[in-house]
């Protein structure tokens, strides 16, 4: 009977589905074919340099000038004046793509069963017709680590461009890193026993034991010259020990965040990246010293303490970027991180400045994620990804984008919002 | 009473005595206001003879001689559960099985399974020896006890903690009525709130009522028989917090009860509104523990409160004490026994005097009971029930003896001489020193030492005889000398023992004169009393301030000012607030002496923000029935949740707080000012405001995520079905109770059909959860069927489909800006809604349904500008002046107006900016929030939590026992809140 009834709401979901993917999401765009000059507007390069009056030319996807003064013959030349111009932002440790309804599990592909699924990538899930992804494009956001989560050892994330007809088209870099959730130390009570309150994790020691010994075998492993038979999950971390993929740990609690620092560095795992991290600005100083960036989550969020700073969410970008330690902002929620922007401008209100914010979500993330010699800035020789805004793409009030290039193709931002916009505009004009 | 035992059937000869005997030299507490120093008590057959200064010990009447000890009357505890059954948890939730939506009993009990006004505490009570000694050894004598479970309780019993057949236990087989807000064994779903359980006692009242009056002629419900019968008995509430309390009172009000409240040790954080009350308390001496805050990063975790609680909880009865406001004392919500004299003599340290402690655990529960004539002092005629103690038990010392009705129960051996003290101990021929100590004469240690050198000592002193060993010398393998002997009556230890070659010796222990130890105890006492104790602050939460905002005159100069008027933006332009309205908008105002006046240069003056859909500030937010129309939010507003304060941050002055979206007929909304400081929940309500109710539509309402569910309805279709049902007999149900002219049997007042039938006459006004239009159109339908308007659609994420029914219709819509995707049925949700229903003339808003979106409003209806281009200031109006028409306190608040309350908000910057913070939240001319004052409030928060986290350390230091910290949660995750949105 109750598998009955599943199978019943199954086909009830997937048939209402099927039945409203009216619309299509927008054709990729062609390969750069002429060569493009935009003039006149004011510059944020992502790494803190803005050029007013500026001229950017690119050719076939890589920019060829900066500056102020460039003949504007051969170009298609946009004029920009009056607007800004930046580098495409870079949204991290992302389900955009994987989860299309939250709720309708059917439609998801962001979590995997087991605690350790090393193995999972991510990319094969990825899906370029999502009707999320033109949303959040047509927002600035042009870059997405894809990230599967789920489990202690979540599996591998890969890096994609966000205007694809598939995966394999889509890719920046595949598999660049490991996804690790630490456990937390405290458990909350369930909805059905709220008055037993939050209580210590009794299994926390347990977990990261585990956590130890998975690093230490796949160390060893990878240490190993052969193997008779392959480990197909030590096989999947092999790249950490070597810094060719990334661990990102996912932790919030500060003594969380140093031991699972220490874990992995006594296991040799050379780039460490901590993910979330609440409270990463209590340890700036430890974080600085070990040199680990910070990709930090929901800056929309209210503080975990009743008695923390009311602005403590808002202000840890700061604090921890006051401390020199590197940050990137990122968004838990796949349909709302189309924000992100926003996120910085709240770091802005709270202290930061804003060529800083705006590093996080550009040139940053592209350093933490590896992917800074091509993405993350706007400098000559680096890939045309870029976007051209009305007004200051930090504030919601003039976010508006006008522009899109992904590697000097121009993207198409329409997408299922401005579809139905017009539709119903129009079913009231007429 | 004494010959209780007449009917039974014994096995052997009968041996009746008549219990008389004579306490001579004692020191006599034979009421809190009367001590007789040296008395003699005299008691016969179980009852207080006399008590008499130097009395003497009559014919007949065995003498015990109680020198240096003091008799009190034992202590009543009016709350407790002693003999009563386990009570087990329903567990009326789980994913796994279909839920329970009637009642689970077939016999004629209550429609509602957490109704148990027939269960009857002498019917279910049995002795339990353990229990009973343990509530013996800390003086108590008798107690009210019942089961509690479920909201209405039954009736408790008065019991004496003696020994034997509960017949001779039980004093008076009902001695009060008890209720509660709680859910106790019922397995049926509804209520799961306290909001609910309010709503079941209220209808339970008018049912048991419309029962008395006839209605029972169609059926039989024996539990409102007893539910009528108990009336006429003491009523007594238990609580879980002091808004239990306040809450419990409406209900008292409305019905016309005097409840007497079991407490909780929290009522000090709301003297003011307990004073007002002037009911009786029943208060526990549970304080709770120190934390461990060595670590500083663990020690973060200390919520604020708790840690003030920490501090403040042993000053609650002083303070009651002080308000005048009588309590009686119970025992029974500690963990541990053993904590009753230490707690006790922590209030009495903190200032409550021994006369009201001892009235508080004698007299005052006697009269709760009206047993005043039997129990309570050692008055002539009154049972005997007394605790010897072995000195003033308010200051040290033990319960020795306990007697119940003239019956000796012995708590702690103890012995005519105080023993203790350092001897001269003979061993044969070898001298020792023996040390007798201990904090009170019946648990003492024993140290015996050669040449000041300690040697390992056990011993045991009973009935003046004393066994001792100690080891030969300090090395591992010492043999042990054994001793065992006897006290002579001066005071001197002798007697025989084995050497450690096993021979037999003779041995001896001869007191020393003591040092001047009283003089070092009196300083040390002197250096406690020193103690500093933390201000009380309001509201008892972070960022609560030792004294609350005050409405002032202020004048904002040369800002910008947004008045939602025609007269638009207004730049360089002055506003004076007074008397909590606004008094004038111009150039070049001026205030008197008195006024406060603000520098607005560069920044923007703006209404205060309305939050249409929110559910800060609450202790619940879903109940389950699938109408739920007869619950209410203002019974669960919980003004110390400090999502209050961190709205205000965000320009936030009222709220519309929803019931949740479990149900296709919510609960009845409350509106609110963020009068942050206030303790009394009453204090936020918005005054005038009309009444509200939430209803809610699709996946939520007909269980989409949880499979097992088979409540109706499980469809759209269904939830069609349950409104037309619900709204006909609403009709039905107003217009009988209109034309009931007196004669006859009333028509059942129902709770649940009262809201429904406000909503047809227009006295209460719908806030309907929706999504997709087809669910829209249909409630449009229904609601013209019976003639009436949806006044708000709110999430209405598909509104802009039916933005022409909607308007033709003359509903409102209050909605996200961009949420959508999160489940199926905001799929088509888009971010240009707010501006494509605004276009077709409707009064659109932009709400957060969430405490954090909730402070920032402001950007959330800056969005409409971005995907859609609205214009500035319409995109403003929809946070202020537009959810004020839905709520219909446009009158009253939503833009700046001469004559409006003065509920305004100072920005840093452009209001729709994402660089816009608050720099003033002002309500009623009251300065709620500032950044200035919130720098000073985390200073001061900072400084306390300083001083507390150093004294928790010193306790432990001390000997305290400490816990270590887990997180607070900062809002109630409650069952209830399963379906927030």
């Amino acid at each position: 009977m109750k598998v009955l009834k599943k199978i019943i709401l199954l086909n009830i979901i997937l048939g209402m589905i099927s039945g409203l993917t009216y619309g299509q999401v927008p054709t990729p765009a062609k390969p750069q074919s002429k060569p493009i000059l935009i003039k006149g507007g004011t510059l944020h390069d992502g790494k803190g340099l803005v050029i007013e009056n500026s001229i950017i030319a690119f050719k076939e996807g890589e920019i060829t000038a900066i500056g102020n003064d460039i003949s504007t013959e051969e170009y298609q030349v946009i004029d920009a004046t009056g607007k800004h111009i930046y580098p495409g932002a870079i949204l991290p440790t992302s389900q955009l793509g994987l989860i299309e309804i939250d709720a309708v599990s059917a439609s998801n592909d962001d979590r995997e069963t087991g605690y350790v699924n090393t193995e999972v990538r991510s990319i094969v899930a990825y899906n370029t017709d999502s009707h999320v992804i033109p949303t959040v494009r047509a927002n600035g956001i042009l870059i997405e680590q894809v990230m599967p989560s789920g489990g202690v050892f979540s599996g591998r994330s890969s890096i994609v461009q966000l205007d694809a007809w598939n995966w394999e088209e889509a890719i920046i870099k595949e598999n660049d890193g490991q996804h690790l959730h630490w456990p937390s130390k405290y458990r909350h009570p369930s909805w059905m026993n709220p008055d037993k309150g939050v209580k210590p994790n009794k299994y926390y020691g347990e977990r990261v034991k585990f956590i130890r010994q998975v690093l230490m075998d796949g160390l060893a492993y990878a240490e190993a010259e052969k193997h008779e038979t392959p480990n197909f999950p030590l096989e999947a971390i092999k790249n950490l020990f070597t810094g060719d993929e990334t661990l990102f740990i996912h932790v919030n609690d500060a003594k969380s965040i140093i031991e699972a620092i220490q874990l992995s560095q006594e296991f040799k795992v050379k780039n460490i990246v901590i993910v979330g991290g609440n409270d990463a600005w209590i340890i700036a100083d430890f974080l600085k010293n070990h040199d680990i960036p910070v990709l930090l989550s929901d800056v929309h969020s209210l503080p975990s303490l009743e008695h923390d700073d009311v602005d403590l969410p808002f202000k840890r970008a700061k604090l921890l970027n006051d401390a020199g330690v590197k940050v990137g902002l990122t968004h838990s929620s796949a349909s709302n991180s189309r924000n992100l922007p926003f996120y910085a401008g709240t770091c802005v209100a709270y202290g930061l400045n804003k060529e800083d914010a705006l590093r996080m979500i550009t040139y940053n993330t592209a350093e933490i994620l590896g992917i800074e010699a091509n993405y993350g800035s706007l400098e000559v020789g680096k890939s045309a990804t870029l976007i051209i805004t009305k007004g200051d793409f930090l504030d919601m009030r003039s976010s508006i984008i006008e522009h899109a290039f992904i590697d000097g193709r121009q993207i198409d931002l329409n997408n299922k919002h401005e579809m139905l916009y017009k539709k119903f505009k129009g079913k009231y004009e007429n | 009473m004494v010959f209780a035992q007449e009917t039974f059937t014994i096995n052997g000869i009968k041996d009746h005595r008549n219990l008389y005997y004579a306490f001579t030299h004692a020191t006599v507490h034979v009421s809190p206001q009367q001590i007789i120093e040296n008395a003699t008590l005299i008691i016969k057959e179980g009852k207080v003879v006399s008590v008499i200064k130097n009395g003497e010990v009559p014919k007949g009447a065995a003498e015990i001689n109680v020198d240096g000890k003091h008799i009190y009357p034992s202590f009543i505890d009016t709350n407790s559960n002693y003999g009563m059954p386990e009570v087990k948890s329903g567990s009326f939730w789980t994913f796994s099985e279909p839920e329970k939506i009637g009642s689970q009993n077939p016999k004629a009990y209550n429609a509602n399974d957490a109704i148990h006004a027939n269960t009857s505490a002498s019917e279910l009570f049995k002795a339990d020896e353990t229990e009973a000694k343990s509530w013996r050894s800390i003086g108590f004598g008798t107690a009210v006890t019942f089961q509690a479970d479920g909201v209405s309780r039954g009736t408790s019993a008065l019991v004496t903690f003696g020994k034997g057949k509960a017949n001779d236990l039980i004093l008076k087989s009902e001695a009060a009525a008890h209720y509660a807000f709680d859910k106790g064994s019922s397995k049926q779903m509804y209520p799961v709130s306290t909001m609910g359980y309010v709503a079941l006692l209220r209808q339970t009242y008018y049912d048991a009522d419309w029962y008395a009056k006839g209605g029972n002629k169609a059926f039989t419900d024996i539990t409102l028989e007893a539910f009528n019968k108990t009336q006429s008995l003491p009523q007594f509430f238990d609580t879980k917090d002091v808004f239990d309390v306040l809450r419990a009172a409406k209900i008292a009000k409305e019905f016309n009860k005097q409840y007497i409240y079991v407490g909780n040790g929290d009522e000090y954080q709301n003297l003011a509104a307990l004073k007002e009350l002037s009911s009786n308390l029943i208060i526990p001496v549970d304080f709770p523990q120190a934390f461990n805050v060595k670590d500083p990063l663990d020690a973060r975790n200390a919520s604020f409160s708790d840690l003030k609680h920490w501090e403040l909880a042993p000053s609650n009865l002083k303070m009651l004490a002080d308000e005048n406001i009588t309590f009686s004392i119970t025992a029974s919500k500690l963990d541990k026994t053993s904590d009753f004299f230490k707690n006790l003599r922590l209030a009495i340290k903190r200032g409550l005097s021994e006369e009201k402690a001892l009235a508080a655990l004698t007299t005052v529960p006697a009269s709760y009971i009206n047993e005043q004539d039997r129990l309570g002092t050692l008055e002539k005629g009154k049972i005997a029930n007394f605790i010897i103690t072995s000195d003033n038990i308010f200051e040290k010392g033990d319960v020795l003896e306990n007697w119940i009705k003239g019956k000796r129960f012995v708590v702690k051996h103890w012995n005519k001489n105080d023993v203790r003290g350092t001897y001269q101990l003979t061993v044969q021929e070898q001298k020792y020193l023996l040390d007798i100590t201990g904090e009170n004469i019946s648990s003492l240690k024993y140290v015996v030492k050669k040449d000041s050198t300690k040697l390992t000592t056990n011993g045991s002193f009973q009935n003046d005889l004393i066994t001792l060993t100690f080891t030969q010398d300090t090395t591992k393998k010492a043999n042990r000398v054994r001793l065992s002997g006897w006290l002579d009556y001066e005071g001197k230890f002798t007697g025989e023992g084995k050497d450690i070659n096993n021979q037999w010796i003779s041995w001896s222990a001869v007191k020393q004169e003591k040092e001047g130890k009283k003089e070092i105890a009196k300083s040390k006492d002197k250096e406690e009393s020193k103690e500093e104790i933390g201000q009380l602050i309001y509201p008892f939460a972070a960022y609560g301030d030792t004294e609350t905002a005050k409405q002032e005159s202020i004048l904002i100069q040369n800002a910008t000012v947004w008045t939602n008027e025609a007269e638009g933006i207004l730049e360089n332009t002055d506003v004076l607030l007074k008397d909590g309205k606004i008094a004038k908008i111009g150039k070049g105002l001026k205030g008197s002496k008195k006024t406060k006046v603000i520098d607005g240069t560069g920044q923007h003056l703006t209404a205060g923000i309305i939050d249409e859909h929110s559910h800060i500030a609450l202790f619940s937010v879903n109940d389950v029935a699938v109408m739920s129309s007869m619950v209410r939010m203002e019974d669960v507003l919980n003004p110390h949740d400090v999502h209050m304060y961190r709205q205000l941050a965000g320009g936030v002055t009222s709220a519309q707080l929803l019931h949740g979206s479990a149900n296709p007929v919510g609960g009845q909304s409350a509106i609110i000012k963020l009068r942050w400081g206030k303790s009394n929940p009453e204090d936020l309500l918005f005054e005038g405001a009309d009444p509200f109710i939430k209803f809610a539509l699709g996946e939520n309402v007909k269980r989409s995520s949880w499979p097992m569910s088979h409540r109706f309805p499980q469809t759209r279709m269904g939830v069609e079905a349950v409104f037309m049902d619900g709204f006909s007999r609403a009709k039905k149900y107003r217009e009988d109770q209109n034309s009931f002219d007196g004669n006859g049997v009333p028509p059942r007042k129902d709770l649940q059909l009262d809201a429904l039938a406000e909503i047809i006459y227009k006295e209460r006004f719908i806030s309907c959860h929706s999504y997709v239009q087809s669910e829209i159109n249909m409630l449009m339908h229904v609601a013209d069927e019976f003639d009436f308007n949806i006044n708000t659609f709110t999430h209405i994420l598909e509104g802009y489909k039916v933005a022409d029914k909607m308007k033709a219709h003359g509903a409102g819509a209050s909605t996200f800006s961009d949420w959508w995707t999160y489940k199926f049925e905001v799929y088509e949700a888009i971010p240009q809604n707010a501006a494509l229903m605004a276009n077709q003339g409707l009064t659109v808003v932009i709400n957060s349904d969430d405490a954090e979106m909730g402070r920032r409003l402001n950007q959330e209806a800056s969005k409409s500008v971005k995907y859609a281009d609205m214009s500035e200031e319409e995109a403003l109006k929809m946070v202020t002046l537009n959810p004020a028409k839905l709520l219909h306190i446009d009158n009253q608040v939503g833009s700046i107006k001469v004559g409006k309350s003065a509920d305004v908000v100072l920005w840093t910057d452009h209001p729709l900016s994402i660089y816009a913070k608050s720099a003033f939240t002002i309500i009623d001319g009251t300065v709620y929030f500032s950044l200035e004052n919130d720098q000073k409030l985390r200073q001061q928060m900072n400084e306390e939590r300083n001083r507390l986290v150093q004294k928790m350390q010193q306790a432990e230091k001390n000997g305290e026992k400490v816990k270590d910290i887990a997180p607070k949660m900062t809002h109630h995750m409650h069952c209830d809140h399963l379906n927030l949105d």
